[in-house]
């Protein structure tokens, strides 16, 4: 689709089903992904916050990390990452990152573990499309030879999000709405064997659901045949997740940036702040200690006109401290919203700030995230 | 009848007597989407044929709009700081952006008619 890649675009299993709904598909991350529907952005995202949409997230990498029992996998895996993991309960999922030795981001993940006793020892993985490959790689040269890493290749992510996401779903599968925020189960979606989570990327309640690449149409058109249910691209999920303060690989994490920076220390518990046993842990520890030289914040934009990603940030007398790593309009805020990183000297709540937006400077306010409070159902 | 001409980067510009009203065209808002933020020039201020005069951002992207010729802008539309949305609902109608008083008519020659862009835009 882009003249400049040389790889052919990868589709997803439901590339027919997005063509079909008339949507506009861009590529992502080696993906033709749809970037909006006949909808369009903003209504998708609204429809998303006050009913429910239908995301195709199989760019998504799944993988499966099998061991002799769940003490054995979870230590594994904590080696590269500063989550506890061997306290997960079966059946729960937990946010973390995957650290190179300087601290910095390889990659976000879901790690969830298996509710069914006899598949301790098994953990599954969620990474960023944009990264999969890379963590893949930096997985498997250092896991120990009783734990093993399988990219799982052949199925489809959904994510059915929103207030009526659970009503919908429960039409198709009553055991699905009986989770919890952050928790997961394998269960029947209509007739169709699914893993099914109750997490999401947009601040809402909804749900991702794990299937079978050649039955991900069918159970798409099922939810999508639901009452209130809408198909949402790219172009929204991205709006939803700025407004719910979440971050973006390549965006707001990187392999230079550490999760204290990016106002993840809430992802790092006690016993692994204190005990270590994680790339990076003398500077993570460090910085948790001093607090980091910069802070991931939110940027909220006094006047109407959106500042994107690599916009400066200055404070009043026009020195530099920082930059927008993500930025545009909020349709359920109504203006303009941003995260970006600054000094954490500037990183207080209500501290004034200059945006340089086509070389004129627009001031704005450092804000709690995120804009739009979370909706979760813990 | 106003005289109307377009250019390669989707603007229009019609044309009475000496001023010109100029916008973006229907094919280009629905390749921009859902506009949210619009930013006219100043009235008054001179500009050149190509030259970046206005702002308008999608829920996608901000794109710039240049002036189709050269001219002095003589009016702006105030409605679409408010209603950002006009230019989806009536660009070629309601959600022009400036006016210039025209320094140079013939710097309209080098545009295209409506039948000349429809076919630029099929081709692209």
């Amino acid at each position: 689709m882009s003249a400049a890649s040389a790889d052919p675009l990868e589709r997803t299993p439901l590339c027919e089903l997005h063509l079909e709904l008339g949507a506009k598909m861009v590529p992502f991350a080696g993906y033709a992904m749809p970037v909006q529907y006949p909808l369009g952005v903003l209504k998708e995202h609204l429809h998303t916050r006050a009913r429910a949409g239908l995301f195709d997230v199989s760019h998504m990498g799944q993988a499966s990390l099998f061991g002799p029992d769940h003490q054995t996998t979870a230590a594994a895996l904590e080696t590269l990452v500063p989550a506890d993991i061997l306290n997960l309960q079966p059946g729960r999922q937990r946010y973390t990152q995957l650290l190179n030795e300087e601290g910095g981001i390889v990659d976000d993940l879901m790690v969830t573990r298996s509710a069914d006793p006899a598949e301790d020892g098994k953990l599954l993985l969620v990474l960023n499309a944009s990264r999969k490959e890379v963590d893949y790689e930096y997985m498997s040269g250092r896991l120990p030879d009783s734990v093993r890493l399988h990219p799982i290749r052949d199925r489809a992510l959904l994510a059915l999000q929103g207030p009526e996401a659970a009503a919908a779903l429960a039409r198709q599968s009553p055991q699905a709405p009986t989770l919890r925020f952050m928790g997961a189960l394998a269960t029947a979606v209509a007739a169709f064997e699914c893993h099914v989570s109750r997490s999401g990327y947009t601040g809402e309640d909804g749900f991702e659901i794990s299937v079978a690449a050649d039955q991900a149409i069918d159970l798409a058109r099922l939810l999508l045949a639901e009452e209130g249910v809408q198909p949402i691209g790219l172009g929204a999920r991205d709006s939803l997740r700025l407004e719910a303060g979440l971050s973006l690989y390549g965006h707001e994490l990187d392999e230079m940036t550490s999760p204290v920076e990016a106002d993840l220390s809430w992802s790092i518990p006690k016993r692994r702040r204190e005990a270590g046993g994680f790339p990076g842990w003398d500077r993570i520890q460090r910085e948790l200690r001093d607090g980091p030289a910069r802070l991931r914040v939110g940027i909220k934009p006094e006047g109407r006109a959106p500042a994107r990603d690599g916009t400066e940030v200055l404070e009043p007398s026009g020195a530099r401290i920082g930059i927008v790593t993500s930025g545009g309009f909020g349709p359920t805020v109504n203006g303009p919203i941003a995260m970006g990183y600054v000094d954490t000297a500037y990183a207080r709540p209500g501290t004034p700030v200059e945006l340089m937006v086509r070389g004129k400077s627009q001031p704005a306010r450092i804000v709690d995230l995120p804009f739009v409070p979370h909706r979760y159902l813990r | 009848m106003a005289l109307e001409r377009f250019t390669e980067d989707h603007e229009y510009i019609r044309v009475d007597g000496d001023i010109a009203a100029v916008g973006i065209t229907h094919h280009a808002q629905e390749q921009l989407g859902d506009v949210v933020f619009v930013e006219v020039p100043e009235v008054g201020r001179t500009v050149k044929q190509k030259e970046a005069t206005a702002v308008v951002e999608s829920v996608k992207a901000a794109s710039e709009i240049y002036a189709p010729v050269s001219g002095v802008v003589v009016e702006i539309n105030a409605d679409l700081a408010a209603n950002p949305a006009l230019v989806n609902e009536d660009a070629e109608g309601k959600a022009w952006f400036f006016k210039l008083r025209v320094a140079d008519k013939s710097e309209l020659d080098g545009l295209m008619d409506r039948a000349a862009y429809e076919e630029f835009v099929k081709r692209s």
